[in-house]
């Protein structure tokens, strides 16, 4: 059987994580598009192309048309912040309302929160630290801890090791395939090719808005 | 109580001291002189003007006449309430929100202060209803046009944060809520000085002009502190009113921030 890059490989009968259906808006689209359980989908293109703009769509975070189901569910079944907090868009330069990181976290998730920290590669007290002095690769990998703690089915990536040396993006893509063995699907946009080959098995490019085979 | 009567000549005495104003400005090339001369001469036929048609509607008594003042002095307010935000809502939405909130807080206060502290005969006396009203409408004006600024501002501002929320679950009233208190507390900042500076700081127009007019100081302050009290009331109401109708067209079913449905975005 012809495998498709738009779909996961693998049993056809099972129900995918996520299934995007003919989604578009006037800025991107359309685009179907389907992700199994732990996998990883990474996402290239031109800066405009709509990579973001997909990404919005799929979190319901702006209008759009087409159906999105996770495991087997249409969007529309829940209330959209519900939706949300199964479907987490990081966006490429996360913004905080708080002082620091921990203040963004529940206090139960706390202690997750730390062990998440340490494997991150992030300096002790990271997540108590003021956010404003903080570096941007240090921000980048705490907004991950932030979108991991509600446990998400699926988590939406804008560039998540933009401003990440190596050593730093290695362990970021660690705890990101930690995750993906527990269940999580992950759809990134990113501008590094080695990332896109070393995180997804299959990876496609958008361009003008469509989303074609890389 | 008998009113002091000012002559014509009382007036002219008082009007040589815009005619200084004048004269420093000439002297210093400040270029105010034609600015002053113009805006006096406009305050002077503006309040004859009014003068004027309060004494033919309060002759009248006729409650129609009254009620046509009343929603002329509203629709002037609420259209410098939709105007003075440097955001618009499209759709003339300012103009919507403005209106039924200014007409609503405005009304509902004045309405109360009639039927139950002064309760004239009939309740709508022209004599009571209108000068209330335009004390009203004046603090309404600034607390509602301070607050649908700061919210409409502060949501453009922080659009990446209320996102961010959005993003990781929340429900939209709650990713807006910084915004919507910050704008009620900015909205309501005047009449909170004004209560606190009252008596000490500045004597309240009202309370000036009963008191110039004759009237017994302990029964000027008895009026003041009602009006200051309905002010803060309807203040009040129209913070809240406007930031939690903004709060509803800034956002959309599915619980997206809609800054799309600002003009000229």
């Amino acid at each position: 059987m012809e495998t498709s890059p738009f779909e996961p490989a693998g049993d056809a009968a099972q129900t995918p994580r996520l299934a995007v259906r003919q989604l578009q808006s006037a800025h991107a689209g359309p685009v179907t598009l389907a992700l199994g359980r732990g996998e990883c989908v990474a996402i290239v293109g031109e800066s405009g192309s709509g990579k973001s703009v997909l990404l919005r769509m799929i979190a319901d975070l702006i209008p759009n048309d087409g159906s999105v189901l996770l495991d087997g569910a249409a969007r529309e079944t829940w209330p959209a912040p519900a939706w949300r907090a199964m479907v987490v868009y990081q966006a490429a330069e996360p913004a905080w309302w708080e002082a620091s990181a921990a203040q963004h976290l529940a206090p139960a998730g706390l202690a997750a929160a730390e062990a998440l920290a340490r494997e991150l590669k992030l300096r002790p007290g990271a997540l108590q630290a003021d956010l404003a002095l903080m570096s941007t690769g240090e921000r980048q990998r705490l907004a991950l801890i932030r979108s991991l703690a509600g446990r998400p089915r699926v988590l939406l990536l804008d560039e998540p090791a933009s401003a990440l040396d190596a050593a730093s993006s290695a362990a970021l893509e660690a705890v990101l395939r930690a995750e993906m063995e527990q269940g999580l699907a992950i759809l990134i946009v990113t501008h590094s090719e080695q990332q896109a080959a070393r995180l997804g098995r299959r990876r496609l490019r958008m361009a003008h808005g469509r989303l074609e085979p890389a | 109580m008998n009113p002091v009567s000012l002559a014509p000549s009382d007036l002219a005495l008082a009007s040589s001291l815009v005619v200084l104003d004048a004269a420093i400005s000439i002297a210093f090339g400040l270029r105010l002189h034609r600015p002053l001369l113009v805006a006096s001469a406009r305050m002077v036929v503006q309040l004859l003007l009014v003068g004027l048609v309060l004494r033919v509607v309060f002759r009248s008594g006729s409650a129609a006449l009254t009620l046509a003042i009343a929603v002329l002095m509203i629709v002037a307010a609420a259209r410098e309430v939709a105007v003075r935000p440097k955001q618009r809502l499209a759709g003339a939405g300012n103009y919507r929100i403005a209106g039924v909130v200014v007409a609503a807080a405005s009304l509902a206060t004045v309405l109360l202060a009639l039927m139950t502290a002064i309760r004239p005969t009939p309740w709508h006396d022209p004599r009571y209803a209108i000068p209330l009203m335009g004390i009203v409408l004046g603090s309404v004006l600034n607390s509602a046009s301070l607050a649908l600024d700061s919210f409409l501002g502060d949501v453009v501002a922080s659009r990446n944060k209320v996102e961010a929320r959005l993003a990781l679950g929340a429900p939209l009233r709650e990713a807006l809520a910084p915004s919507m208190r910050e704008a009620v507390r900015k909205g309501l900042i005047p009449v909170i000085n004004q209560m606190s500076a009252a008596g000490i700081i500045t004597l309240p127009g009202i309370m000036t002009g009963q008191l110039l007019a004759g009237m017994d100081p302990l029964r000027a302050v008895e009026y003041q502190i009602l009006l200051l009290f309905l002010l803060a009331g309807s203040s009040g109401l129209a913070a809240g009113g406007v930031v939690w109708l903004a709060s509803r067209s800034v956002g959309d079913r599915r619980e997206r921030l809609r800054l799309d449905r600002l003009a000229g975005r």
